[in-house]
Parts: C-alpha cells; sequence; structure tokens
C-alpha cells in the first residue's frame, strides 16, 4: 500500500552487436519489481536505441520497496529462437525513501552481464511516490539514514547517541544447490546478486527498524558484511551505531567551529534530556584553551577541507548523545594514571546523577528490549566522535573465536518471508539463532575484556570472519573507553554512580590518553606515568586503540603505517581437530604479532598505534596474521625507550661483536626514523614558542629531569578465544618478567626477526602513509585525490616451505606492494597514502591473496610544519570569509588553504579558486599524473558528458564540503568467465571486473545526482580460478556513501546564522525523543 | 613462488605517458620495461625491476582495454568504465592515430586492402616500425577511410569530427584517405625523394582545388548523382581539362604563348635560354597531364607524370626554386593574355594546383 514506484526507459547506448548478420541489435527492455514486470517495444535494428517508454508503474508495500531491487533487464528481441540476455541492471532504490536523500534516479547505468561485463549503458529514470503509513506495526522502517562512514556525517549534528545495532541474515546460497547443476552459470550467478541484494535490503530494514525502535532515525558506521559460509549457507550479516542525527542548515559549513569543550558546558545544560543541552555555549568554547598545541586538526575549521574528517561534522550538538567515543590506550603498558582522575569531581559528577534521573523518567514506557541490548553492549561503530565524547580510552579489545560449519540442519526455518522470487526450493538455511549466539558470545567477551579494563564501552568496534572450508574464525575487536555520559542516552551504558572518572574534565589534548583503571588495581602490570601534557594524571607509556586519532590530541612530529606480519603453517586436518589446531595457534600468533608491532613502534620511536586492525585468515595449511596501524608520537605519553639487544651468552665474543653491530643498527634505524617522521623529544620544542610554548612549560622540568623510562614496559593484549574464556583469559602478552624491549638473541629464529624488523623500508621521500583517516602531522591538504584497488596473488612453490620462509615471502609481498604504489603514484609527490586498509585471504592451497584499497592524496609541502597555533587563528578567520563568500588574502593560509596551495602548485592562476561552482566540483578531482594540473576545471564541463565522480575511503574530500549525503551504496557483483586466456588471464580479468565495478559504482552515485563516494571500501573480493579449464569466477562487494559535494570556498548563504539555527532545530528535536 | 596476479586500478585511469608510447610503437612488456630502465627511473624513484615490470604490466592492460574504444574515440568522452579527464583522453586519441613517416610513405597510395596488411612485415622490416606498430597504423588508416568514404561534407572537417583528432592531424589522414581512395603511385623509384608531407602538402592542394566539394555546394546538386564530397576529384572539371589542349594542339596559340612567357623572363634569371628551348616541351607535358586526367590509370601515374614531364627535365637544366616558381607564374598568367584561349576558369584551377605541388615538390 505505502508506495508507487516508477521507472522510465529512456535509451541506450553503446550496445554489443547481437546480430551478427546485420551488425546490429533489436534491443527492449523487462524492468521488474517483485513479481511484475513490464517490457518495452523492441526498437529495431539499433545499438543506440530509443526507447523513451511509458512510466511502468508499481503499486508495492514499502517494505518490497527495502528489500527489492529494480530489475532492469536488456534483450535482443528473436523472432524464431529465445531471446539473448544483453545484460541487467540493479537499481537500489533506498536513497529514495529518504526524504533528505536523492529525490530522482537519473542516468546512464552500465548494463552488466556476468559473464561479458558491461555491454553498454542505459538510460533509466526512477521515482518514487511514499504515502503515509500510519501503520504501528509496520515492519518497514523507511526514511532511517544510513552512513558507512564511522564518525558523525558531515552536515549532521548528532542529537543523540543510541548505541549498538545488529542485524543477521541467513540463507541458503544458490551456488550450493541442487538446482545449480543444470542452470547456466550466468543463471547462477544472477540468482547469488539477486538474492544478496535482496538479504541486504532485508537486513537493512530490520536495522533500521530497531534503530526505531530505540527513536533514532540514522545508522552511522554501518557495516556490511557476507560469509560465504559454502555449503552450509549465506551469512549477511551488519552491525552499527543508531543515531538520532539532525540536519545542519544548508550553508553551515562543518567547518564552523563546533568542538564543544565538555567542560565548558554550564551545568544547566546537563540536566534535560540529552539532546536539548547545551549546544549552544558548547560550541562557542571549543578552543581548549589549555591544550598547548591545540591539535592540528581542530584548528583548520574554516578551511576545513582536509583536517575536517574529525571533528567538523559532528559540530554541534552533541547533547545527548549516547554513543561517544573514546580513544583508547592500548592497555598494554601500563602508565598508570588512573589515580588521580578521580579526584576533582567536581560539578559534573552532580549532573551525571541528575541525568540519569531524567533519564529514568523519560524512559518509562517506552523502554525496549532493545534498550536493554544496547546496554547490554556498550559498542560504538564510529571511529572518530565529537569533542568531549570520549573521556578515556583503556586499550584494544579483541576476542576471536573458532567454530565449525555445521550442514544446515533444519529447512525452512523462517525467520522471514521466503524468497518467492528465487525459483527454487527456498530454504533457509541455518538458523539465524546459531549465528546470532556466536556472535553474542563474542560479544559478551569484549564487553568482560572492557570491564576489565575499567571501560564501561567499546569505541571503533568491528567484527570480521575468516572461513576456510568448514572452519570459520570469528573475531571482534575495539578500543575499551570511558565516555562521557552527558552525551549518552541513558541506559546505554553500565555507569555506576559512583563512578567519577568524568568528573575532572582533562584537556581535550590529552586526556584521552590517561587510564580509565585503577591505579591500585591495575588490570596488568603496566608502566605509568604523569601524562607529559597535563602533569595532572597517569597515563601508560604506550597506547594502542582501533580508532582514529582524535582531532584534538597533541601529537609530536608525523604518523606512519606500521604493519605486523606472519605465517604460520598448520597441518592440514578435518573438522574439530582443525578447529583445534587453529585455536591452539591463534594465542601465539596474537603475541608475535603484538610483539612485531611493539617493536616497529619502538623502532620509530613512536608511543602509540591507532586504526589497529588485527586480521588473520586461515587456510588449509597456514595462518596468516596481518596487524596493520598508524603510529604516532603522542605528546602526552612518554618518549620510546628505544631496543636493546642482548645476547643470551655472555662472554662470546664474536656473539657481542655481533650484537654490537645489531645493537647500532637499530640505534641508526632510530635516529632516522626520528627525523624522517619529525620526531623530536619535547624539549627540543623549546626553540620554538609559537608551537609548542604549551608544553615547554609544562614539560621543561620533566621533560630535562625525567629519566627516559626505563625500558621496561609490557603488554597486554586481551583477547581470548571461545573455548577458553571462561575465566578473564586474557593473554599476558608481556614476556613474563623480562624485560620486552630487550631483544635476546639466543637462535636463528631472533636474528631473523631482527633482520625483518630492519628490512621495512620507509616510504621514499615525499611520501608518507597511515591505515587512517588522515596522517597525523600533516594538515594542509590539496585536492589532488586518487583512490585505487589494488589486488595481489601470490603462489608459493612447492618446495618445503617454514615459518620464516614464509615470513619473509609475505613480508615482501606487503613491501613490494607498497613500494609499487609509490612508484605508480610518484607523480603526485607529495603526498600521502591515507586509509590503506590491506586485507589478506588464503584463497586456496599455496595462494596468499593481498588486497588493498586506499587514496593517495596531495599536500603543500611548504606547510606541513605549520603550527597548530596558526590553526587557532585560522578558525576565527573563519566566519569572516564565509561571509565574504571568498578568502581574504590574510586569512589565505588558514582557511583556504587547501585551494590555494592547489594553485601555487600547479601555477594555475589563483582566480580559479574562485571560479563557479562547477569547477569547485572538479577540484579534488585525482589526477593521477601530476596533481595540481588535473584539478583544472575543464575537466567536467570539457565535453564530455560524464560526471566525474571522485571516490575515497575517507570520510571527507579534501577541499570540498560535502552538502548532502544521498545514501548508502551497497552493490554486489559476480563476474564469471569461460575465456580466462582470451580476457588477459586472472590479471586481465580482475582488472577489468575492478574497473567495472568503479564504474558501475560512479554511475549509482552520478545517478542519485551526486559527484563522490566517502568511506568507500571493498568489503569482499573473493576470486577462484581454474586456469587449465581457462575459467575464473571473482565476487566484490563495496560500500560507501554517495554524496554531493561543492568546493570548500563555495558557500551557500546563510552561514552565519547558522549555528542559532542549529540549536533552535536540536532544542526540539531532543524534546521529540 | 611467483606473482600469480597482479593488478591496480585507480578510480582516475592512470597512464603513464612514457609507458603509453613504448606500447603504441609496439613494444613487449619485457623491453618497455628494459627501455624504461635505461632511462633510469630505477634511481630516480629508489624502486626495483620487480616494480616496474608490475606497472608496465598494468598499463600495458590498461592500454589493452582502452583500444576498443579508441577505435571510435567519441565514445571515449562518454564510455563509463574508465574515467579519463578530457585533456587526457585527447592525448591519448592523438598519440594513438599518430603515425610514423617511414611507415606511411611506404603505404600511401596503396589500396588499404587485406593484399597490403600481408607485406606489412615486409614494410615493418625496410622502416624499422614494429609489426605491432605498423599493423595499429595500418587499421587506423582503414577505419579513418571507411568511416570517411560514407560521409558527405569537408573531408577534413568530417575526420576531426568522428575521430576527434587535432587539424594538423585530421589533414594528415585526409591526405591519405584521398591517396588510398585514388590510388595515386607514390612508390615508384622516382617519387622516393618526395616525403610524405610533400604529398601530404599536394593531396590538401588536390582536396581543395579539384574536388567536387572544393567549389562548394553545387548548385544543381538536385540534379547531379554525384555524391558531395571531396573524396574523389570533381569529373565535370577533368572533362573541362581536356579543352586545355589547344594551347599546344594550335600551334598559334602555343607560340603566342611561348613568346609572351619568354618576354617576361628575358633577363630575370640565368635558365633563360634553357626555358626558351625546352618552353614547348614543357607546356605539351603539362598540358598532356591534364589532357589524361580522364583515365583513371592516369590518375594514378599524376606525380610520376609530373615528375617525368616537368620536374626532371627542369632538374637536369639547373633551374633554381626560384627560377621554377618565376616560370610557373608568368606560364600562368600569360595564358590569360591569349585571346583566342578561352578556358581561363580551368586553366586557373588546373595551373593554381600544379603550382603549389611542383613548388613542393621541386627539391633534393
Amino acid at each position: 500500500m505505502p508506495g508507487k514506484l516508477k521507472a522510465k526507459i529512456v535509451a541506450g547506448r553503446h550496445l554489443p552487436v547481437m546480430d551478427r548478420a546485420s551488425d546490429l541489435t533489436d534491443a527492449f527492455v523487462e524492468v521488474k519489481f517483485g513479481n511484475t514486470t513490464f517490457k518495452t517495444d523492441v526498437y529495431h535494428k539499433s545499438l543506440n536505441p530509443q526507447w523513451n517508454s511509458e512510466w511502468f508503474k508499481f503499486e508495492v508495500d514499502d517494505e518490497d520497496l527495502q528489500d527489492e531491487p529494480l530489475q532492469i533487464t536488456v534483450l535482443d528481441h528473436d523472432t524464431y529462437s529465445a531471446n539473448d540476455a544483453i545484460g541487467k541492471v540493479y537499481i537500489d532504490i533506498d536513497p529514495l525513501l529518504c526524504s533528505e536523500a536523492a529525490s530522482v534516479i537519473s542516468g546512464w547505468f552500465p548494463i552488466y552481464d556476468t559473464i561479458h561485463g558491461i555491454r553498454g549503458e542505459i538510460n533509466v529514470l526512477v521515482k518514487v511516490e511514499l504515502f503515509n503509513d500510519l501503520n504501528r506495526f509496520r515492519q518497514s522502517s523507511c526514511g532511517v539514514k544510513f552512513f558507512c562512514t564511522t564518525s558523525i556525517p558531515r552536515c549532521y549534528r548528532a542529537a543523540m547517541v543510541h548505541g549498538f545495532v545488529e542485524e543477521l541474515v541467513v540463507n541458503e546460497d544458490p551456488e550450493y544447490q541442487w538446482i545449480d547443476r543444470i542452470r547456466t552459470p550466468r543463471a547462477s550467478n544472477e540468482a547469488r546478486q539477486r538474492l544478496i541484494s535482496l538479504m541486504s535490503g532485508e537486513l537493512q530494514r530490520k536495522i533500521g527498524l530497531k534503530v526505531l525502535e530505540m527513536g533514532g532515525n540514522a545508522v552511522v558506521g554501518y557495516l556490511q558484511c557476507f560469509d560465504l559460509e559454502g555449503e552450509s549457507g549465506l551469512v549477511v550479516r551488519a552491525i552499527g551505531t543508531a543515531c538520532t542525527l539532525d540536519k545542519l542548515s544548508s550553508g553551515s559549513a562543518p567547518s564552523t567551529n563546533t568542538h564543544i569543550h565538555p567542560n565548558t558546558a554550564p551545568a544547566s545544560n546537563a540536566c534535560n534530556s540529552p539532546s536539548k543541552d547545551g549546544k549552544e555555549p558548547v560550541f562557542g568554547e571549543d578552543l581548549p584553551s589549555s591544550s598547548g598545541p591545540p591539535t592540528p586538526f581542530r584548528a583548520l575549521p574554516t578551511s576545513s577541507s582536509s583536517p575536517p574528517p574529525f571533528s567538523p561534522s559532528k559540530p554541534c550538538s552533541r547533547q545527548s548523545s549516547s554513543s561517544d567515543t573514546d580513544l583508547s590506550l592500548t592497555p598494554k603498558t601500563g602508565m598508570g594514571s588512573g589515580g588521580s582522575a578521580g579526584k576533582d569531581a567536581g560539578p559534573l559528577k552532580t549532573l551525571l546523577r541528575q541525568q540519569t534521573q531524567t533519564a529514568l523518567e523519560q524512559r518509562g514506557a517506552s523502554s525496549s528490549g532493545l534498550l536493554l541490548n544496547a546496554r547490554e553492549f556498550p559498542f560504538f561503530t564510529l571511529t572518530s566522535f565529537p569533542p568531549g565524547f570520549l573521556v578515556h580510552a583503556g586499550g584494544v579489545v579483541s576476542a576471536r573465536s573458532v567454530k565449525l560449519l555445521d550442514r544446515i540442519h533444519n529447512p525452512a526455518l523462517g525467520n522471514t518471508r521466503s524468497y518467492k522470487l528465487l525459483d527454487w526450493n527456498s530454504v533457509t538455511a541455518d538458523e539465524p539463532e546459531t549465528r546470532d549466539a556466536w556472535w553474542e558470545e563474542i560479544r559478551q567477551e569484549i564487553k568482560s575484556h572492557a570491564k576489565a579494563l575499567g571501560c564501561h564501552a567499546v569505541v571503533g568496534y568491528s567484527e570480521s570472519t575468516s572461513i576456510c572450508e568448514e572452519v570459520c574464525i570469528l573475531s571482534a575487536s575495539g578500543t575499551a573507553a570511558i565516555l562521557n555520559p552527558r552525551y549518552m542516552r541513558e541506559g546505554c551504558l553500565d555507569i555506576g554512580s559512583t563512578d567519577h572518572r568524568f568528573e575532572e574534565p582533562s584537556p581535550p589534548s590529552c586526556g584521552f590518553c590517561h587510564i580509565p583503571y585503577d591505579e591500585l588495581n591495575m588490570p596488568f602490570p603496566a608502566q605509568l606515568t604523569y601524562c607529559y601534557h597535563c602533569r595532572r594524571q597517569k597515563v601508560p607509556d604506550v597506547l594502542f586503540t582501533t580508532i582514529d586519532l582524535p582531532p584534538e590530541a597533541a601529537v609530536t612530529g608525523k604518523g606512519c603505517l606500521i604493519q605486523a606480519r606472519l605465517c604460520r603453517l598448520k597441518k592440514k586436518a578435518q573438522g574439530e581437530v582443525n578447529a583445534t589446531a587453529i585455536s591452539n595457534l591463534l594465542p601465539f600468533m596474537e603475541y608475535e604479532l603484538h610483539t612485531q608491532l611493539m617493536n616497529k613502534l619502538k623502532l620509530r620511536s613512536m608511543n602509540a598505534l591507532f586504526g589497529l586492525r588485527i586480521q588473520i585468515s586461515v587456510g588449509e595449511n597456514m595462518l596468516l596474521g596481518l596487524a596493520s596501524a598508524t603510529g604516532v608520537y603522542l605528546t602526552a605519553l612518554p618518549a620510546s625507550g628505544g631496543i636493546q639487544i642482548a645476547g643470551k651468552t655472555p662472554g662470546d665474543l664474536s656473539n657481542e661483536h655481533h650484537i654490537l653491530t645489531i645493537q647500532k643498527r637499530i640505534n641508526d634505524t632510530i635516529a632516522k626514523n626520528k627525523e624522517l617522521y619529525q620526531i623530536n623529544p619535547p624539549k627540543l620544542f623549546t626553540l620554538d614558542p609559537e608551537v609548542f610554548c604549551s608544553v615547554n612549560m609544562e614539560l621543561t622540568e620533566e621533560a630535562v629531569g625525567s629519566p627516559i623510562p626505563e625500558p621496561r614496559q609490557r603488554s597486554r593484549l586481551f583477547r581470548s578465544h571461545s573455548e577458553s574464556s571462561d575465566e578473564l583469559s586474557e593473554l599476558d602478552l608481556s614476556h613474563g618478567k623480562k624485560d620486552a624491549f630487550v631483544l635476546e638473541i639466543d637462535d636463528t629464529d631472533a636474528v631473523e626477526d631482527i633482520h625483518s624488523l630492519l628490512t621495512d623500508t620507509p616510504p621514499p621521500t615525499g611520501f608518507y602513509s597511515c591505515n587512517t583517516e588522515i596522517m597525523p602531522g600533516i594538515y594542509n591538504w590539496t585536492s589532488g585525490v586518487q583512490m585505487f584497488t589494488s589486488v595481489r596473488v601470490f603462489r608459493l612453490s612447492n618446495a618445503n616451505l617454514t615459518n620464516q620462509g614464509l615470513n619473509k615471502i609475505f613480508t615482501d609481498l606487503c613491501e613490494n606492494l607498497l613500494k609499487s604504489f609509490y612508484f605508480k603514484l610518484r607523480s603526485m609527490i607529495p603526498c600521502c597514502l591515507c586509509h590503506l586498509n590491506v586485507t589478506v585471504a588464503v584463497p586456496e592451497e599455496e595462494l596468499i591473496q593481498v588486497a588493498v584499497t586506499a587514496v593517495a592524496m596531495t599536500f603543500d609541502k611548504d606547510q606541513t610544519q605549520e603550527k597548530p597555533a596558526e590553526k587557532v587563528i585560522q578558525k576565527g578567520s573563519g566566519e569572516i570569509e564565509e561571509q565574504l563568500q571568498f578568502p581574504l588574502e590574510l586569512c589565505a593560509d588558514s582557511s583556504s588553504t587547501s585551494t590555494q596551495q592547489s594553485s601555487k602548485i600547479s601555477g594555475v592562476p589563483e582566480t580559479s579558486n574562485v571560479s563557479s561552482r562547477v569547477s569547485s566540483l572538479e577540484r579534488g578531482s585525482p589526477l593521477p599524473e601530476g596533481r595540481s594540473r588535473s584539478l583544472r576545471s575543464n575537466r567536467s564541463f570539457g565535453g564530455s558528458s560524464v560526471t566525474v565522480v571522485k571516490m575515497t575511503p575517507l570520510s571527507f574530500l579534501p577541499g570540498t564540503r560535502i552538502i548532502k549525503y544521498l545514501g548508502i551504496i551497497n552493490m554486489f557483483f559476480i563476474r564469471e568467465t569461460t575465456s580466462l586466456r582470451e580476457e588477459g588471464g586472472v590479471s586481465g580479468f580482475l582488472h577489468s571486473f575492478i574497473a567495472e565495478v568503479f564504474a558501475m559504482v560512479r554511475a549509482h552515485v552520478a545517478a542519485l545526482g551526486g559527484n563522490a563516494v566517502v568511506s568507500y571500501s571493498m568489503k569482499e573480493c573473493v576470486l577462484m580460478e581454474n586456469p587449465n579449464k581457462n575459467q575464473a569466477q571473482c565476487l566484490i562487494n563495496v560500500s560507501g556513501d554517495a554524496v554531493i559535494c561543492v568546493r570548500e570556498t563555495d558557500q551557500e548563504p546563510v552561514s552565519s546564522s547558522t549555528n542559532i539555527g542549529q540549536s533552535c532545530s536540536s532544542g526540539t528535536d531532543g524534546g521529540a525523543t | 613462488m611467483a606473482v600469480e596476479l597482479d593488478v591496480f586500478v585507480g578510480n582516475t585511469t592512470i597512464m603513464d605517458e612514457e609507458v603509453y608510447q613504448l606500447w603504441l610503437d609496439g613494444y613487449t612488456v619485457n623491453d618497455a620495461v628494459k627501455v624504461r630502465m635505461e632511462g633510469g627511473v630505477l634511481e630516480e624513484c629508489e624502486t626495483s625491476a620487480d616494480v616496474l615490470l608490475s606497472d608496465t604490466m598494468d598499463q600495458y592492460r590498461t592500454f589493452q582495454m582502452c583500444e576498443r574504444l579508441l577505435h571510435s574515440p567519441a565514445k571515449l568522452a562518454n564510455q563509463l568504465l574508465f574515467q579519463i579527464p578530457p585533456h587526457r583522453q585527447a592525448i591519448l586519441i592523438e598519440r594513438y592515430y599518430a603515425f610514423d613517416d617511414a611507415f606511411v610513405r611506404e603505404v600511401l597510395g596503396k589500396k588499404l586492402s587485406k593484399g597490403t596488411k600481408k607485406d606489412l612485415d615486409d614494410i615493418s622490416a625496410k622502416t624499422t616500425v614494429t609489426l605491432k606498430s605498423c599493423r595499429r597504423q595500418f587499421d587506423n588508416f582503414k577505419r579513418v577511410l571507411k568511416v570517411v568514404e560514407e560521409l558527405k561534407g569537408p573531408l577534413v572537417e568530417n575526420i576531426r569530427q568522428h575521430f576527434l583528432l587535432s587539424d594538423k592531424l585530421a589533414r594528415d589522414y585526409a591526405a591519405i584517405v584521398f591517396f588510398a581512395n585514388n590510388r595515386f603511385e607514390t612508390g615508384k623509384r622516382k617519387l622516393q625523394y618526395l616525403t610524405f608531407q610533400d604529398f601530404a602538402f599536394c593531396a590538401g592542394q588536390l582536396i581543395n582545388n579539384w574536388t567536387v566539394g572544393a567549389v562548394g555546394e553545387p548548385v544543381d546538386h538536385q540534379r547531379s548523382s554525384r555524391v558531395y564530397m571531396d573524396v574523389d576529384l570533381d569529373k565535370e572539371f577533368l572533362q573541362e581539362l581536356k579543352e586545355l589542349k589547344i594551347l599546344i594542339t594550335d600551334k598559334d596559340l602555343l607560340d603566342q604563348h611561348k613568346s609572351l612567357v619568354c618576354t617576361a623572363l628575358r633577363g630575370k634569371t640565368k635558365a633563360f635560354n634553357e626555358m626558351e628551348a625546352n618552353f614547348k616541351n614543357l607546356s605539351r607535358g603539362l598540358v598532356n597531364i591534364a589532357a589524361k586526367l580522364t583515365n583513371t590509370k592516369d590518375v594514378r601515374d599524376f606525380f610520376i607524370d609530373l615528375v617525368e614531364k616537368f620536374i626532371e627535365p627542369c632538374r637536369s637544366d639547373r633551374w633554381t626554386a626560384a627560377d621554377m616558381r618565376l616560370y610557373l607564374t608568368h606560364y600562368t598568367n600569360s595564358a590569360h593574355i591569349l585571346d583566342t584561349f578561352k578556358h581561363q576558369v580551368v586553366w586557373d584551377r588546373y595551373m593554381g594546383v600544379i603550382k603549389s605541388c611542383i613548388f613542393k615538390m621541386y627539391h633534393d
């Protein structure tokens, strides 16, 4: 009842020749939604048919609208035999269901065939008319917005963060059904694509329902994954963070400073329903006056383009949002800060109480099981947060569990509607409950780890699986954290009223580093010192987290990508034996990965890891471990103690000599790295008062007086295997009583390890890399952007490989891959590879697959040293600038840095900056070569009818401002070939497939009216090949947020009034919740 | 242990111009890697041969995938598969359609047929252009010819619009198409000294002056069944050229013409004596060429005739280029003063082209 879907087929172009005789095609189109199908007329003898059809109308439930894709099939009419399919287009109409997103889908879509790839294009128009649905028991959740972005999307404000939502649906995999034996590969692929599309739609709808029940209107950090479990089925699962988002009025740039300093919010704000409080006062404050070097990011606001990733989007109100997150410190090294924190309890404490009270009252009748659920798992998929949300970060918590996938026990359970559209016996495979229970178990474990760290929440949370035959490793990880309850929805976190930890607000630039746990009762041995920044509380000596570097954090020097890589052979085995073998190996792998990370961190003189992601992939005869993170030197934490080498047998002269040489090499490397990453111990900063004044004042004595912490540290990573985890089964990763950073050389393995430590080659001059949203220490992005995906598969020779040999191969593989990026992108120098997301897999015995998606972004070298202090000024100037509509010369450095810089570099006259909107769109256009040259505005209107669509795994595009989110892009494609050689082998096959996937994503975004995809990721890339049969098949799943962005300097009118508008609107919204 | 698969795909297609050129030139991946290494990229970018190989392979694959689109360049602008900035598209197309003068000189005027294609390996050996590159160039010629010969309207403009080429390149293609269509003989020994650019210039002259299109849309377009285009010479004009014979068949006219020319030239050049002595021969040569152009066979021999009947005799008399210019100018203009000569228009149309062609062709 509630919706009318209308579609019109306009024209086709570049169709393939289907009739050899005439070299032409008689094409017509079938438009299908649910069970209804319409056809266009046949357009005879043309490769560029103009159907110009009537509007095909489908009257459907909004439930179906959410689940089903619109399916468009282009066929070649044949009078005498069956019509030949040319290809299909699936259009997800979800974006049309939300009033704030796109209103019409209109554009050229590639016609895709799973065997032949893209075959021409079709121009389609789609609209939806929704009627109001007053049904309270409705099953649809139209209007809930989904974002892949793991921060509050720019141009929205989080009125409230409700918490964790998750769902999974299960079905039988069409590929493994009996009917697959008799149908064509094409039919089978299409059935699978279709099914997954349906399942994703259903999943999204169900999650949407949960969000509505919680009172939210959006899901942020939406992460959807497929588990291809083979015979036992197909699982589609998703997690996300439910929020109530308010749209910022149009003109308000995220750039306006909106950081709230928690301390400053007047007490009164806190009391009411969270949504109402304090937006306004809050904003004004945001500059943490105290913080020495204000964090770089915040400073940028006006220029927002680049750095904004972190803060800008969340600007305004965070009143009640429950979910914030903190940054966590790695638990591992314990520097104890804890004790002091509690003391200053002040007013906040009372606020808390008040708040809880109100919360309770409010909840009253409405509270549902979901709320409980949220409380049960206080997890947040966000990785960067509005300022003030994150109070302390405790460290990484992770849990893994090895499971055996069972055969389908009970067909036809129906957790759901059966998939009527699939023409085989629809049988739901597994009870979803089983999978649910598995995840529940893991989440419980994560939660208990967080508790052990004295934390009540987990942020930067994610889940993943690795499947090989019938063994499945489920993994979850996140960062234990304490969040500011002022921003939380009540009931979301378990916060004892006695909890005093929030009471003394710490400066935002270091507060998150302070330990959340009790100094006297530390969960693990750790070494604590007083914070090097505020001197008031304790901090650990090393901090590992899964989140992004908080924008306000004080950082010294630049960050860099740090990877730990590991291979472990295992015997081939079946069933339980295999699972046991794997679970036995896991702790060792985690331990080694952790040691490697720690060593590499020390080698770079850094003291914290952000964006840590540890992936363990299982193959038939080996396990692969890959840990990636961005290392950084947090000013608040003590300097690294270096690495010492010790021989086991003192007295052996030759050995000692050997040790000395190694020690020297290590010391040299450390020195070189310090220079490379500009890591100067704080004391040196005294020379530069502007930048570091506050730091010195606080630090001088300490820096001079305090000895560098002895190289004695311990670390611990919380993790456990499901099997073993009744008691807190954390693995103590510190080496017993030994000093972790004394490396002992007692056998060849150790020597190898050290060598491998030293073989990581630094990126060539002009390149930086990181796996987080942006690179710590680089703030002045210019607009050159080049997103890329790269895949490599290595075949191991049959020779008997040792663990060492494998490690070497694996390490080389990763290193070479990085090197080849540096080479390919050399024309963009100076540039930084951001969000370098590496996934490994063991697709077959003896094959190692590494897939990377990342973005290369140019920056202005001259300004990398830009001081945080300046940024504060810039911020101030931002407003003026907006009013003036163009950058003042004065503010040039600050606000419009990115644009101006680019023009500077390229030699393009400045005027280009001020040019039209169109050109603004261009700015970010990635030109692989010659960064700024590429940005020339002629690009978009240079006679090409194709909209330029930029893609990035980040949540922003430098030099631009996102003015509208058009909806989530979540696409799944299968490509198969039976003529592998003719297509250029596997490389040729995959190359064109990836290019096709990009093309289809771009086409969908353009049809929605967008010009960019942010938070893009390739979640799945499964390649199966059989060169002997000349066959290959590949599945790719990608997702991201379609957006419209405009050049940073283009302001829509209004801007200055936005703050007020925001606070008003938020007030009302808040009341509603 | 081996890399089984290695791909890199950018959202904006990454193309290295140097590698593109190597690909166009028909280098294999391995040869291209060698060339690049010799170019010193390795040192410059602190990288390894493996990386270079991988990069080269990626680019080669990209080019191969693009090649289909380059065959109809207009598609490149609105295809969706590769996101390529327009100025880069233009470079891709222009380079793809560029050709080696050495190669084109070999096939100029030949029928663009399978037969010729079979000879490409000989041409490749002779010109040291790789066979692969020869094939690309040959196929380009054929493709352009095929599209353009069906079209009405100005040749150069058609080529430019359909293949999005620069003006210069479009003119060169027009010349190639024109030569192929009319099968002008260019391969004879006596013509070997002429470069492609010489011929291209002459082709331009012929296209602009002697084709149907050259005189603009015929007024009697409806009546005429001739297609309005300038790939073919204007048949009516060729017929009219026969009338010029009177210049050599009518003795009075010939003598009168000679005296007029000689009067004008006297004292102005050292070669005057030779000019005077040879006048009748030379005039006969030029007019006979004109008169015979109705035969397709003679059209083919147009250039060889020019060389044999006019350029060679002059060269053996050591005329300078200036002499040539002087002579032809007066030779043409004097005909206007002949009262019994009524074919001024045809004469001008003919001699205008002949003059420019001979000026261009009269060199070592």
